[in-house]
């Protein structure tokens, strides 16, 4: 059974986990109050804090890093996708018109 | 015994290809299907957003602080929900009941505060949105309670499905060598903790 999975690998410290989720919560809500005027280091030290969060959730909270290669490759493909949909969007803002 | 206990009694995973159960593999493809719904909504906002001039600063129309609370909220909800598998897999039965119960309290808390959240939004009058921020007030109001409803919908649907795992639980239902579920259930679970994530970063914060 999958469970097996956990046992062979020591179990991550959930709570170490959760304390860096919550602290990066703090730091993101500190961040966006004293750079909501500088939009540039604003929006990049966001995306990297929620990249973060993201990661550490997907790959302790849901095993991904104990899981076989052939989930992650489904995974990160799905995610290739979705920023090209959203790259497409973008572009067709920023990108002059023929 | 007759042949029938016989298989009941030794239950027996029929093999997998990929070497993973197949109903958690189930569950990744069709969370692989919600991120594109969610990268569609999401990118949405984004394009929409530095497309529009007039997009208003979030922290001028929205309650940030309440928010970040009920982020805080969502991620203790995924803590619990990895113990909860946790004591299940060690076989501490007690714990896994303990801590499916405060995953779904904590859901419900998710979910009423966000109730209170758009009440305040629809009901409250400012001078950005005189008759109250709401989808027929502006793009930010539509995209903003579309993207969220969402979400919350989602969240509501693993509320429901929280209640009837724990209800599992408590009528001895899930053991130690038998809660699959409790792990595939988790997946969605903390998926919607992800997405919250994004969320909160992109429509509150920036």
């Amino acid at each position: 059974m999958d469970h097996e999975n956990e046992q062979k690998h020591k179990a991550p410290n959930y709570m170490a986990i959760f304390y860096w989720l919550a602290g990066l919560t703090v730091v993101e809500v500190g961040w966006a109050t004293l750079l909501h005027t500088n939009r540039k280091p604003l929006i990049i030290g966001l995306v990297i804090f929620a990249g973060v969060k993201a990661l550490l959730v997907a790959l302790f909270f849901m095993h991904l890093k104990f899981e076989r290669k052939t989930l992650g490759l489904i995974v990160a493909s799905t995610l290739i996708l979705g920023v090209i949909l959203v790259s497409v969007g973008m572009a067709e803002h920023y990108l002059p018109r023929p | 015994m007759s042949s029938v206990a016989i298989a009941e009694h030794h239950h027996v995973e029929p093999p997998s290809s990929t070497g993973i159960a197949h109903d958690k593999m189930g569950m990744w493809v069709f969370l692989c299907s919600e991120v594109m719904f969610f990268t569609g909504l999401i990118g949405s906002y984004i394009v929409l957003r530095f497309a529009s001039p007039l997009w208003p600063q979030p922290s001028t129309v929205l309650n940030i602080p309440l928010t970040a609370m009920n982020t805080f909220i969502l991620i203790c909800s995924s803590v619990t929900m990895v113990q909860a598998l946790s004591s299940a897999n060690r076989g501490d039965l007690a714990k896994m009941k303990l801590f499916l119960s405060l995953t779904l309290l904590f859901g419900a808390i998710f979910i009423s505060i966000q109730g209170v959240e758009y009440w305040k939004l629809l009901h409250e009058h400012t001078t950005h949105y005189p008759n109250g921020f709401n989808p027929h007030a502006s793009l930010f109001g539509s995209v903003f309670f579309t993207t969220t409803g969402f979400h919350g919908f989602h969240v509501f649907c693993g509320v429901v499905c929280m209640a009837y795992m724990t209800g599992k639980a408590f009528l001895g239902k899930l053991t130690k060598e038998h809660h699959q579920g409790i792990e595939t259930l988790g997946l969605y679970w903390h998926f919607v903790d992800l997405v919250w994530i994004v969320l909160f970063t992109i429509i509150y914060l920036i």
